[in-house]
């Protein structure tokens, strides 16, 4: 499986999701935000968690527009695939390649702490290492995690079995519960909680790393 | 020339912080306060001859997420 993580100004989350891809099996490139082309070969796009552009105007919003999401949005149209964490799944849903928004959080504060997550479908590369019903423990850490999407997208999201996680005890107010969804063809994925900061024992949970086991399972084998 | 452009949340999207502002205003004893929603302003300048068509691609593009946002643009 060969991974490239978009860096923007202000990642933070970059080199711990590369060390999660790595520890799966990965070959990992890091790219930064002003590149035009992702490296040839890439499987998987990696966009991490963090405060793109200060999240100025909107968070995930300037990110969006970038030279390197231009070439990651060709990318998922090809049928590559694409995993956003936090700030990176609202740089998909600014792009458009997932649908909805996230929403400053509903009670105002950034919250930091490891959340219990449903596991909804295990038919995606990223939770076939799950049973759909699973609890798994992941850390949460955003200040606008609310998932927003008009109602007839949330009953699509959820007719579809596109809805990839939801929140056990809903921290944020996010519809649905909703804490990470699938794209239409299943290969692109953006999730609020971080799986790459518990995929190691020092992190205190290893919930996280069946997912990317999953995909370097799937990816390496293609 | 210059533009402002107003971007609001959409009605029926909730605005958490237009409500911690109104129960802000509620506690401090202003009465008749019967909703806040918050919103925000974006002036730009502009070379003469810019049209509002160009300046509404630019909040469908980046300025607004229309998800979320409705928006309105004042040309002067």
């Amino acid at each position: 499986m060969r991974a490239a993580v978009v860096v923007f100004p202000g990642s933070n989350c970059d080199r711990d999701l590369a060390v999660a891809f790595e520890n799966a099996g990965a070959q990992v490139e890091m790219v930064w935000h002003k590149d035009t082309e992702l490296p040839g070969g890439i499987d998987i796009v990696g966009i991490p968690g963090g405060f793109s552009y200060g999240d100025y105007l909107r968070c995930g919003a300037i990110a969006a527009q970038s030279p390197i999401v231009k070439s990651v949005k060709a990318h998922a149209e090809r049928g590559g695939y694409v995993m956003g964490i936090c700030n990176g799944f609202q740089v998909l849903t600014e792009t458009g390649l997932l649908p909805g928004a996230l929403l400053r959080n509903a009670g105002l504060k950034y919250i930091c702490k490891t959340v219990g997550l449903k596991v909804e479908t295990s038919n995606s590369d990223f939770t076939i290492g799950y049973n759909a019903g699973d609890i798994i423990n992941i850390p949460i850490a955003h200040h606008d995690g609310n998932y927003f999407a008009d109602p007839d997208t949330i009953a699509r999201l959820q007719g579809e079995d596109r809805v990839a996680f939801t929140y056990t005890d809903n921290p944020n107010g996010a519809q649905a519960d909703i804490a990470g969804i699938l794209s239409e063809n299943r290969r692109v994925l953006g999730m609020m909680p971080h799986p790459e900061r518990a995929a190691d024992a020092g992190h205190g949970g290893t919930d996280g790393v069946a997912l990317f086991r999953a995909l370097a399972g799937v990816l390496t084998a293609a | 020339m210059k533009a402002r452009v107003h971007v609001m949340l959409k009605n029926g999207v909730l605005d958490p912080q237009g409500e911690a502002v109104h129960h802000a205003l509620d506690a401090m004893g202003f009465e008749g306060v019967n909703g806040v929603r918050q919103g925000k302003v974006i002036e730009l300048d502009l070379d003469e001859g810019t049209t509002e068509a160009d300046v509404n691609a630019m909040c469908e593009k980046l300025l607004a997420n229309t998800v979320i946002e409705s928006y309105t643009v004042e040309l002067s």
